[in-house]
């Protein structure tokens, strides 16, 4: 579904990217670990078009969607979420999420003062799906709240919740348990399965083995800009290329 | 009428036109984040536009077409807007410092041109006799309440364009590239699009007030345009109201106005009351640091007590 190939990038005379190429198969929940360093945010900020690449290709769905602009990337139905909670801060968890889906027609000036009714109606469609993913993510109670008033692990539920309201065919999810006590990371690990067992292909960074080992598979390791190699928990675990990677030998 | 009763008015008339200033400011920053420098610039080239076009024939500015003062107001807008769409266009797909030094810049380069260019509108000396609505109306003594009456519509209709033009899906990716651009840009909206249309429709309100300002006043010229009135004081409204409330911006000033050009007539009445000329030469001599002085410590003060403002925004429930 989602295809690397050569890809290169390069800051300053650093290659965070340096010749990778790797694979996401269609409806897998896959891993990307890797030591600091290793290029897998930066990685992130390619697919999802916020850098455009040196080198190399990124293909998606059979499209070839390298260099181009965050939004349009989106709207391939590729989406992804952050390291840090990104919430919109001054808006209400509401607001957070009423803003995701795509062609709204209120978000046109023509829109809202030449279609009224019609936005409206959007707007109450939008409000339901918006509050059937509050209740899925358990945030119903806080759904009038500032986002910045949110915990830091409310905070990743939310962002959770953003990418369903998107209900995009493929996310990019990164780190989504730094930080979160281990009540809700089992609450997220939940969550992210049941959005897969739906038909959502998941690409995860993530730091915490134990969350890695009992979701992802397959597992990708990257080590200095490229990938190291690939398998099942299992392979991963007893292979020492990836010990060397994480000791630095 | 009664001296203090047309002092009012006229107190209205250019607060009402600062009001007009701060709306399309709080568009701009209040709710989209977009760090405008530069009102003074789009403020002075409404009020030239207008005159340009709705004074009669003279030889010592451009234009001088004599048209109607309703086309004159509307070209004022549109003109300040189109200058607003070519600032942007370069500079709102940078980072947010880029549009605050090019308004910097522009609003200054704007006013030097006016000052240095006399062919255009007449240099340092000004335009004068700028024509005013229903001018055969303009000797009697209510005339000034005719115009708050027109300023006092034109804000209202500015107000209910605003709010329910943000009250939509349209507003709610605004607020959001306030918030955070690259989440904005991450969940499909084109940022810069709508950057754009937010500078440009606040910019155009700008223009208007300029506009306006020039039937009112019948005189530009460009030492009026200085970024200590037209656009320090246009954020100091905008931030003792309460960014991001358009009520907030309105009420911010009037009050701000009321207190800047109150503080003028207290020092008159103060250095008139004295019978000692020394000491009221000195209340004179302090008037304008004075209120310069008041301004900023009240800013301070509500910076420190009330950070959102006055009002502050309100949430949408």
């Amino acid at each position: 579904m989602l295809v690397i190939k050569n890809l290169e990038k390069d800051f300053g005379g650093i290659k965070a990217i340096h010749n990778c190429s790797l694979e996401v198969k269609k409806g897998t929940i896959t891993g990307l670990i890797g030591p600091n360093g290793a290029g897998k945010t930066t990685l992130f900020n390619l697919i999802s078009g916020i850098y455009a690449p040196d080198k190399g290709e990124i293909w998606f769905n059979g499209e070839r969607i390298d260099g181009l602009k965050p939004h349009r990337i989106f709207r391939k139905r590729l989406m992804r979420t952050f390291q840090i909670s990104r919430e919109l801060q001054k808006m209400t968890v509401l607001e957070n999420l009423m803003l995701i889906p795509y062609n709204q027609d209120g978000e046109g000036l023509s829109g809202v003062w030449f279609l009224p009714g019609k936005v409206k109606k959007q707007e109450k469609n939008n409000k339901k799906r918006a509050m059937e993913v509050l209740e899925f993510i358990e945030l119903i109670h806080l759904k009038d709240e500032y986002a910045e008033n949110l915990s830091t692990g409310q905070k990743k539920l939310l962002e959770i919740a953003r990418t369903m309201m998107a209900d995009p065919e493929m996310i990019l999810l990164d780190e989504p348990g730094a930080g979160v006590n281990r009540t809700l990371m089992n609450k997220l690990v939940e969550d992210i399965k049941k959005i897969n067992a739906n038909g959502t292909t998941f690409l995860l960074i993530e730091h915490d083995m134990d969350l890695v080992m009992n979701l992802c598979d397959p597992i990708i390791v990257m080590n200095e800009g490229s990938k190291l190699t690939e398998g099942t928990a299992k392979m991963i675990k007893s292979d020492p290329r990836v010990l060397d990677a994480y000791l630095g030998v | 009428m009664s001296g203090i009763l047309s002092y009012l008015i006229t107190l209205g008339i250019m607060a009402g036109i600062f009001a007009i200033l701060t709306l399309g400011l709080n568009l701009q920053w209040g709710f989209t984040g977009l760090f405008n420098v530069g009102i003074a610039g789009f403020f002075a080239i409404g009020a030239y536009a207008t005159a340009f076009l709705t004074k009669g024939p003279s030889p010592e500015h451009l234009g001088g077409l004599g048209m109607p003062i309703f086309f004159g107001l509307l070209i004022s807008a549109v003109v300040s807007g189109l200058i607003a769409f070519l600032i942007g266009l370069p500079t709102l797909k940078l980072k947010e410092d880029y549009l605050a030094i090019a308004t910097l810049g522009i609003a200054e380069s704007i006013r030097l041109i006016f000052t240095n260019e006399a062919w255009l509108g007449n240099g340092n000396r000004g335009i004068k006799d700028i024509p005013k609505p229903w001018a055969e109306l303009s000797a009697a003594p209510y005339y000034n309440l005719l115009f708050l009456l027109i300023i006092f519509i034109i804000i209202v209709f500015i107000y209910f364009f605003i709010e329910k033009s943000i009250h939509s899906p349209w507003g709610r990716v605004l607020k959001a590239i306030r918030e955070d651009e690259l989440v904005t840009a991450s969940v499909g909206k084109n940022v810069f699009r709508y950057k754009l249309e937010s500078l440009v429709i606040g910019s155009m309100f700008m223009g208007l007030a300029g506009g306006l300002y020039s039937h009112y006043i019948s005189f530009i010229s460009p030492d009026v345009f200085h970024p200590m009135q037209f656009t320090f004081l246009v954020w100091v409204m905008l931030i003792l109201g309460g960014s991001g409330n358009n009520l907030g911006a309105i009420a911010g000033a009037f009050l701000v106005w009321a207190i800047w050009s109150g503080s003028e007539f207290l020092t008159d009445l103060l250095a008139r009351i004295s019978t000692d000329p020394k000491v009221s030469g000195m209340i004179t001599n302090i008037q304008s640091p004075l209120r310069i002085i008041l301004i900023s410590v009240i800013l301070e003060l509500v910076l420190l007590y009330r950070p959102d403002g006055i009002f502050g925004e309100k949430k949408i429930l």
